[in-house]
């Protein structure tokens, strides 16, 4: 019998499964649930994007393209870069093609990381930046984002954990789960305590079209950030992509350059079809990516509007599609909170814990779902509710 | 606040209450709207969209293009007072092109349909012709698709 614990990679063995896998098989166990847990748009990729796919399948565009993506496709990404969020990006050598944001995070870190190297990580946040650290060699330090900042990055929480072994800083804002966004104002402050650094920074900005309010502010955009900034994002969130794992890295060439021998030896190019649903993305989908966010906004307004007179306290988050309701004032974990809201009435919400010991005390609710879902939710909760309070 | 026609056209059962959390705002402000659109028929009814094949209850229904011997508004006008009021018709419409209206007819039978058309419409002394089309399936109707609602098929494990 091979001893495989001893021979696998000790890395890889080190990272945790998730967190609250408990939670999970519970609710897929379950029937009649009114879930709020999916991280992905509920929406279908709008037609004439998927007409464009089925059309280069018939058309035969079946090889691989260019490794760094098609030439036509970078260059439309650049210009929708320019003319949704005023950045410049040369197509040519400054903008990789990946299989989805994923890749492209993953990338940033194998490219950028030295052993030992450390990456300073808000959280919470997505729970992959910490493992895809680990697994390039790098350190993981988290900082953590709290309600009374908004959960923002604040340049007194970052000062305080940069050291000498500090390579990169994750922006990932607007954030999942807590829907917080960082407005020029913020990401001056930060940029303020980065300036004369060597450190880099991984600007996650997949949920970057999904800001009610105010428009997204990239800190590629900010002065002197563009030269240290590995701007990461995708067609998944805002064309309601996710399945055709499509997404792209802009950067100086010469961070470019590296992250692109790395994709090139790891998957050579992304899929080939799911590029020219994206090139018509790109020409012409602000419409379909402003009907999307529109409805986003509604169900947004609708369920800050039914959790408040829940009277579950909620910070109202400008991004992404999540609200981070705080439930930690009735005497249980987040955990035992919302597997007794499955188990006793049919609603799942994500608990904090999913996303690191921060996030204990509050949970994630999804609202990529239609209103009518959001309503029966509402309804559930507040029976939940009452029944705690008595 | 075409935004508020266009939420309101796609889904008949929001209620002014969800409507006003939706938009951020009051709901009397929208009940008052929605009572104005009503009074002032910008708002004609409100109809659930049935696949009545897969209910089990056959209907026929046809598509009839009308041609007639007098133009002008005033002869339209007249003719279409007259169609309009048959049950029978579920849509009529004054046309571009090659015939002048089109109705849209729904009976039980064919042969039903048939008649309705030979005794009500082409007997009329302003019909010159009529071009009976029977509907032989229902792909997509009122921007909605006849076929099963998928079921959400997300899952909820990942990251």
């Amino acid at each position: 019998m091979i001893p495989y614990e001893d021979i696998l990679s000790k890395r890889a063995q080190s990272l945790k499964p998730s967190g609250i896998r408990k939670f999970f098989d519970l609710l897929s166990s379950m029937e009649d649930v009114v879930a709020l847990t999916v991280g992905q748009p509920d929406f279908i990729t709008p037609w004439h994007i998927r007409e464009a796919a089925i059309e280069s399948l018939e058309g035969g565009h079946t090889y691989y393209t260019a490794n760094a993506g098609m030439p036509e496709l970078r260059r439309a990404i650049a210009d929708y870069l320019h003319r949704r969020f005023n950045l410049s990006y040369d197509g040519r050598d400054e903008v990789i093609v990946t299989v989805g944001g994923s890749e492209a995070i993953d990338l940033a870190l194998r490219a950028v990381l030295n052993p030992g190297d450390e990456v300073i990580i808000p959280m919470p946040s997505f729970v992959c930046y910490g493992p895809l650290t680990v697994l390039a060699g790098g350190v993981p330090v988290p900082i953590e984002t709290k309600k009374e900042d908004g959960f923002k990055l604040t340049p007194e929480a970052l000062r305080a954990a940069i050291t000498e072994r500090t390579k990169l800083l994750v922006l990932p804002f607007p954030n999942n789960p807590t829907g917080a966004i960082m407005t020029e104002e913020d990401l001056l402050a930060i940029a303020d305590v980065l300036c004369g650094t060597n450190i880099l920074i991984l600007s996650d900005e997949i949920y970057a079209e999904l800001t009610y309010g105010r428009r997204h502010v990239s800190i590629a955009s900010i002065p002197d950030m563009y030269e240290r900034t590995i701007l990461v994002s995708g067609f998944s969130k805002a064309y309601a992509m996710t399945g055709w794992r499509l997404g792209y890295i802009a950067a100086p060439a010469p961070l470019a350059k590296e992250m692109l021998k790395l994709h090139q030896y790891a998957l050579m190019c992304a899929p080939t079809a799911s590029q020219f649903a994206a090139l018509e993305a790109t020409k012409n989908g602000d419409g379909d990516i402003e009907e999307m966010r529109a409805e986003y906004d509604r169900r947004r307004s609708f369920l800050l509007a039914g959790l408040g007179e829940l009277g579950l306290p909620c910070f109202p988050a400008e991004g992404a599609f999540y609200l981070y309701p705080y439930i930690g004032g009735y005497g249980l974990s987040s955990e035992e909170f919302c597997e007794r809201l499955l188990y006793e009435e049919g609603c799942a919400i994500v608990p904090g814990t999913a996303f690191g010991e921060v996030g204990e005390g509050y949970a994630r609710i999804s609202y990529a779902y239609s209103m009518h879902h959001l309503k029966e939710a509402l309804v559930r909760i507040g029976n939940f509710l009452r029944k705690l309070e008595k | 606040m075409k935004e508020l026609l266009h939420l309101i056209e796609k889904d008949a059962t929001l209620t002014p209450d969800m409507l006003a959390r939706m938009c951020n705002k009051d709901e009397g402000e929208i009940r008052t709207m929605i009572a104005e659109w009503e009074r002032t028929g910008v708002i004609l009814g409100r109809r659930t969209l049935i696949d009545w094949d897969r209910a089990g209850e056959e209907t026929v229904r046809a598509m009839i293009e009308v041609k007639i011997n007098h133009k002008g508004s005033y002869a339209y006008e007249k003719l279409a007072s007259r169609i309009r009021n048959y049950p029978e018709v579920k849509s009529l419409y004054l046309m571009s092109g090659g015939y002048d209206f089109l109705v849209i007819v729904e009976g039980k039978s064919m042969k039903e349909v048939a008649f309705f058309v030979s005794d009500k419409l082409s007997s009329h002394e302003m019909v010159i012709s009529t071009a009976t089309h029977f509907v032989l399936n229902t792909y997509k109707e009122n921007h909605v698709e006849f076929k099963i609602p998928a079921q959400d098929e997300r899952i909820s494990e990942l990251l």
